[in-house]
């Protein structure tokens, strides 16, 4: 059986090993961008069926933003709904036969908490500017420096490795179950799995909606006084 | 198959096995508080099934860190 810590390789790139991961990653990439753009190019007034689907998408995700960080969804709604949407297609392109997820595999999973680990810094300097940023991990109490700073790096990688488990144990059952048994029995585990994917695309960008608003709440309660800026 | 074989494979048996118990009867305490919290009042539950979720996801990272390692050993192991 494979071992679900390698990687295999596609193709080349000049000389550059492009993995299947990232292969897919690039085609789900393309697949979004490309349906955003198609489907965001002539807005109209009284929408159509698509542009009403896509206005439903974008006002759930508002809403869900909103109750959960009690904050302004606008400067957060690309970065979450981006996160949620391409996890979620991710999680789902098992459907397509022959496709592995990429979320399956460390290197993209990695990538992804990586990202939430630099907005948490991003968002929360621009609430509070960089002093701002450095006094959140002062509270409640200076003693607790070094938990927070523990705390930031451990919570990246929990993040990481939750996704990576969870999409990637769905991965490994069916194959087992499909070495075991025969035609139609992996699609209940399938079925499951397809809940897992959406449960965990889910909780992730929940997960990033809390640190983040963390953050930037506490960004807020040391103010600078020098910077004016109060974007929202 | 050697020794170090042997054991890696039973301690990974073991660690997803013992490591399953205590999550499943966390989340199993953290759901059956939840159904009460939403029975006794049924307007809280969007932000009651919402904490349910995060609390469960960081439950079940214990079980997941679990499963990493015993993969670890059985596919990474550093020893063999």
């Amino acid at each position: 059986m494979r071992s679900p810590l390698e990687t295999t390789i596609a193709f080349h790139l000049g000389p550059v090993p492009i993995s299947t991961t990232v292969a897919v990653t690039w085609g789900i990439m393309a697949l979004l961008v490309g349906l955003s753009v198609l489907l965001t190019r002539r807005p109209a007034l009284v929408p159509g069926r698509p542009q009403t689907v896509v206005e439903m998408i974008v006002e759930t995700l508002d809403t869900q933003i909103g109750d959960t960080m009690k904050l302004d969804p606008a400067p957060y709604r690309a970065f979450i709904g981006t996160l949620f949407v391409f996890i979620f297609v991710a999680n789902w392109s098992s459907l397509v036969p022959g496709i592995d997820p990429p979320t399956a595999h460390l290197e993209t999973d990695a990538g992804l908490a990586l990202l939430v680990f630099v907005a948490v810094i991003w968002f929360s300097v621009r609430a509070g500017g960089v002093s701002g940023y450095l006094k959140t991990f002062a509270s409640p109490m200076p003693a607790m420096i070094p938990l927070n700073f523990v705390e930031s790096l451990t919570r990246t990688f929990s993040l990481l490795v939750r996704l990576f488990g969870n999409v990637m144990s769905g991965v490994f059952v069916i194959g087992i179950i499909l070495s075991l048994a025969g035609l139609l029995v992996p699609i209940p585990f399938m079925a499951l799995d397809l809940l897992t994917g959406a449960i965990q695309a889910y909780i992730f960008s929940v997960l990033a909606m809390v640190f983040i608003a963390g953050a930037v709440s506490e960004a807020r309660e040391h103010p600078q006084k020098k910077d004016k800026r109060t974007d929202q | 198959m050697n020794w170090l074989a042997l054991v890696s494979i039973l301690s990974a048996a073991f660690a997803v096995s013992f490591g399953a118990l205590g999550p499943a009867l966390a989340e199993g305490r953290a759901v059956a508080a939840a159904m009460e919290a939403i029975a006794r009042q049924p307007e809280a539950a969007n932000s009651i099934s919402r904490t349910l979720f995060v609390g469960l996801a960081m439950i079940e990272t214990t079980a997941i860190y679990c499963l990493v390692v015993a993969l670890l050993l059985l596919f990474a192991n550093p020893l063999l």
